[in-house]
């Protein structure tokens, strides 16, 4: 290329560039534009989305009182006196246990993943941007709680603490704020030292202007695949604890504990016994294969 | 044209020191970085004393291998990149001294225009917020900033209700960089640092750009740092070019002087390479051959004496100065063939 | 190398203090006074007071946590509760039982979803992959100490050709591998605890090898005349450092979740002593249990990460 091609190129300032305009979409509507294509993700998302208005209008739903005891209804098979799927080990109605049961299963497992985002995920943030000495620090310590099993660990703090919801909800943030930190951390440091970061230091923005701006925007998206994630897993753990004893504790219905109690009449009603656990099945595999089907649709590259 | 960017030259009530007072001064300005894995206390002297000066409402072209440090000296005249050490005086008033000029001031008054890369602009911004993000963070109303945008894109060429809402994958190279000349301007600065701004476009796009550039200084009245490793670039662009080589300056000079009569062995040699259609402008000079050395361990003396076809003793033993220079039309290089007294067989004979 | 070993350990230390940290605090997170939850309710004042010396409960907590873990390096863990034996026979009796169960889970659990992920992984799209895929997300979602009680319900109520649960008339002490009628109490569990981990194994598998298919070298494999059966050996040798790496999380994972598991088959392992713990409130044995398990999950992830190093030398240096 000679310099009398530059030299003789037209000048541009003054004319509009004249490129072919492309659709304006931003990244959240591509997004929702792939999910609309994506029949599994939208079907078992239409069940998640039954399973969470099941568990609001629980009271409109649920045929009996799931408090309600009965002794000589105990543990009697479907259909017996209006009971659909029959009653329990203290002849309490199965199906609007199971209903009200998704009420208290949901908080377990949507609570502690959103404490997680907000907690672990402004650790991460201050970790990935701050200077090395509170990155080591935040994150050595986070290490520390990573080196235990999950369940471990849920179980060693709400064994210590003791039984409840509100035991069991802490321990399980507890159990996800290491993970959610290094999402956060890992996704802060990537934008950390991009072009655009540095254009805003030298326009003068302020940290917390940068981060608000330009890099929560960036973190967001792997945050928010991640704890979709963790739905499914902080369901299961749940339902564990209170499985154990810990978590919720009776007479609360939550399948974790159904399962618990069912258990003793294992040998009397099998099918009874199996319920809980269907349910807790079905809802941690919806919020599952949701979660697989947007991190297909928001891990694209634009 | 708006109120806030149509400002004529004497009028600047931020011009302090008058037009004979030099934009920048830069004296003997160093960086280094801590490498690993490279043996105990190694270090990168990415910016190893450099001193210059720019002129108000000149371009000074900076050119140099890819490494040598160019990126790295535009980080630390912004303080991105704090420096070793070294003095940088802006109109008078030295940076970041207690009684000179701060570092928030300094950058609400020079502006930085990086290469367009998928990481220049915030993917998940539209460009116009991209425009406006500048202004809005120093204290001005969120749709003054939008409407100040607005204002900046069509002044680099960009249609604002077409362009300002899109995102930038959704914008060519050059519209790209056209965007991240508007957020520099948006800040309304006096000058602006060039880091390989046209670098990554197309030869065709990279002339509409640098046709923009100097419109732009033209009716802005602004004072650039042209940095590219491209020598046609920076020759149709700048006034003055200063050459350098592992993170020190080899020489400096008018631009028309040092491509017509470089002084430097290296400035020769890369004119040597560079791949000019003109008959005329070949240099009769041997081309580049091999890598630079590594910035670690730099040679003793002279630094591009492991390259150079006159390298001789006292090459090795002595670094060469860089020399006096008084103003706009010196012309000097860090070379002992420009010195009489060093005691080069060559010396004197250019 | 061997400069990567002293490195990985020196990086292991500080992480394994902090779990003792963690344990050491489970004391005082339990709801009252931290003597009284390391002491039986009916221990005598002489006794309050001996333990509150030697254990240093009338000195500041940093001091505390020095003479806890003084004593815990000796290996005392201090007495349980319920049972007034030292928490260190309590624990590694059933340590040792846990690690059966994995044991015979690990083979069983790694080689069926490294198998699974690996043919979905190369055949990516088809229907093998896609019932794979399915079987891989049922697997982490089922709930396994539910899957238990099924796998019960059917071959120990319904059919009645597998035990439900404990370790057999021989009990812990006497049980042997090589008698059927001990040996038949580990199947249902094993099967349960497998399941999640070959759910994992599968994805991961299938993850990293669809990815180093996808790499250029793969296609050079091909261009340069390879059969396909040597560009799979290829990729899975490629692939395996990735899936060693998640292996050996769950190898932890069998060790220390396995209280799910141990709890529904009533299998006398650590994850069933940490359940008895919770239930008698027997803090003492629920920390000590607690580290074992949690320094055995630490040391898991030294020696994967070690094994790791002599797959792929590229790690040494990072
Ligand atoms: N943050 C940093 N840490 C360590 N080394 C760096 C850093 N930034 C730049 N360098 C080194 O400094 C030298 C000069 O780099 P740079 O200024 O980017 O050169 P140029 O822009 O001329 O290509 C290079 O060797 C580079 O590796
Ligand atoms: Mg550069």
């Amino acid at each position: 290329m000679s310099d009398q091609a530059i030299l003789s190129a037209p000048g541009a300032a003054a004319e509009y560039d004249s490129a072919p305009a492309t659709k304006v979409r931003g990244y959240w509507q591509s997004v929702a534009y792939r999910l609309s294509h994506d029949w599994i993700t939208l079907i078992f998302g239409a069940v998640v989305l039954v399973i969470i208005l099941i568990a609001v209008f629980a009271p409109l739903l649920a045929p009996f009182d799931p408090y309600a005891q009965s002794i000589v209804g105990r543990l009697k098979p479907m259909g017996w006196r209006g009971h659909p799927l029959g009653t329990d080990e203290l002849g309490r109605d199965m199906l609007s246990r199971l209903i009200y049961g998704g009420r208290i299963s949901l908080i377990m497992g949507l609570a502690p993943v959103a404490i997680a985002v907000m907690i672990g995920g402004t650790l991460g943030v201050i970790g990935g941007f701050a200077g090395k000495v509170a990155n080591t620090a935040i994150m050595r310590t986070m290490d520390v709680f990573y080196a235990f099993p999950s369940i471990l660990l849920a179980v060693a703090i709400s064994g210590a603490m003791g039984g409840g919801i509100f035991n069991g909800i802490i321990s399980l943030s507890l159990v996800f704020i290491p993970a959610m930190c290094r999402v956060a951390e890992t996704a802060t440091s990537q934008v950390k030292n991009l072009d655009y970061i540095e254009a805003a230091r030298a326009s003068g923005a302020g940290t917390f202007a940068i981060i608000r701006h330009h890099v929560l925007g960036n973190v967001l998206g792997p945050v928010f695949i991640y704890a979709s994630s963790l739905v499914s897993v902080s369901i299961l753990l749940a339902s564990g604890l209170s499985f154990l004893g810990l978590g919720v504790q009776p007479p609360e219905p939550d399948w974790g504990l159904m399962l618990s109690t069912l258990r003793q009449s294992i040998y009397v009603d099998p099918l009874g016994c199996a319920m809980p656990g269907i349910a807790i099945f079905i809802t941690s595999i919806c919020f599952n294969l949701v979660s697989d089907g947007v991190r297909a649709a928001m891990d694209v590259r634009i | 044209m708006s109120a806030a960017l149509d400002i004529k030259p004497y009028v600047d009530v931020r011009d302090r020191g008058g037009s004979a007072q030099p934009m920048l001064i830069v004296r003997d300005l160093k960086r280094h970085f801590r490498v690993k894995g490279a043996g105990k206390g190694a270090v990168v002297r990415a910016v190893d004393g450099i001193s210059f000066t720019l002129f108000k409402g000149e371009t000074l072209g900076v050119v140099g291998e890819s490494g040598c440090g160019k990126s790295t000296l535009a980080r630390v005249l912004l303080h991105l990149v704090e420096p070793d050490s070294g003095e940088l005086v802006f109109d008078g008033d030295a940076v970041a001294a207690p009684d000179g000029i701060s570092v928030a001031e300094l950058r609400r008054q020079v502006q930085m225009v990086f290469q367009d890369s998928y990481s220049s602009l915030n993917p998940r911004m539209p460009v116009q917020d991209s425009v406006a993000f500048g202004p809005m963070v120093n204290g001005r109303s969120k749709s003054e900033s939008r409407r100040l945008a607005q204002e900046i894109l069509i002044k680099v060429g960009l249609r604002p209700d077409l362009f300002g809402p899109r995102y930038p994958h959704e914008l060519s190279g050059g519209q790209k960089q056209r965007v991240n000349i508007a957020r520099a301007l948006a800040m309304n600065p006096r000058m602006v640092i060039l880091d390989e701004a046209v670098s990554a476009l197309d030869k065709s796009v990279e002339a509409q750009v640098l046709n923009l550039l100097r419109e732009l200084k033209r009716t802005l009245n602004l004072t650039y740092l042209f940095i590219s490793h491209d020598l046609n670039v920076v020759r149709y662009i700048s006034d003055r070019v200063l050459v350098m080589y592992l993170g020190q300056v080899v020489e400096l000079g008018p631009a028309s002087l040092v491509f017509s009569e470089a002084r430097h062995p290296y400035t020769q040699a890369l004119l040597g390479s560079r791949l000019s259609m003109d008959a005329r402008q070949r240099v009769d000079a041997p081309p580049l051959v091999g890598d630079p050395p590594s910035p670690i361990n730099p040679p003793s003396g002279c630094r591009f004496r492991t390259r150079c076809p006159n390298a001789e003793g006292v090459c090795e033993a002595k670094m060469p100065e860089l020399g006096a220079w008084d103003g706009r039309d010196s012309h000097v290089a860090a070379c002992h063939m420009q010195d009489p007294a060093s005691g080069h067989s060559k010396a004197g004979l250019h | 190398m061997f400069g990567y070993i002293i490195r990985r350990i020196l990086f292991a230390l500080p992480i394994a203090i902090g779990v003792s940290i963690v344990c050491f605090s489970l004391v005082y997170l339990a709801p009252g006074d931290p003597l009284q939850t390391v002491l039986p309710p009916d221990a005598t004042a002489e006794t309050i007071a001996i333990v509150k010396h030697e254990y240093g409960f009338d000195r500041p907590v940093p001091v505390q946590y020095a003479i806890w873990l003084w004593h815990v390096v000796q290996g005392d863990f201090g007495r349980s509760i319920a049972s007034r034996r030292p928490v260190t026979l309590e624990v590694f009796g059933s340590l040792a039982n846990t690690a059966m169960l994995a044991l015979f889970a690990v083979p069983v659990a790694f080689a069926t979803g490294f198998a699974m992920g690996a043919i979905a992984g190369c055949y990516p799209g088809r229907i093998l992959d896609r019932i794979v895929t399915g079987a891989a997300v049922i697997g982490v979602s089922l709930p396994n100490y539910w899957l238990g009680l099924v796998l019960v319900i059917v071959f120990a109520v319904e059919y009645m050709v597998l035990p439900a649960s404990g370790m057999g008339k021989s009990g812990s002490a006497a049980f042997s591998l090589w008698r059927w009628s001990d040996a038949q109490f580990l199947v249902l569990p094993v099967v349960t605890l497998t399941m999640i981990p070959i759910g994992i194994i599968a994805r991961t598998t299938r993850a990293a090898v669809a990815e180093v298919r996808s790499q250029e070298f793969v296609t050079t494999l091909r261009a340069m005349g390879l059969g396909e059966g040597a560009v799979i050996r290829h990729v899975l040798k490629n692939a395996s450092p990735q899936v060693l790496a998640v292996m050996g999380l769950q190898f932890g994972y069998l060790m220390g979740g396995s209280i799910l598991v141990e709890t529904v088959f009533t299998w006398p392992g650590s994850g069933f002593l940490l359940n008895k713990a919770i239930i008698n409130r027997d803090i003492p044995v629920l920390q000590g249990t607690i580290l074992a398990l949690s320094l055995v999950f630490v040391a898991t992830n030294l020696v994967v990460d070690l094994l790791q190093a002599t797959l792929d030398p590229r790690i040494r240096r990072a």
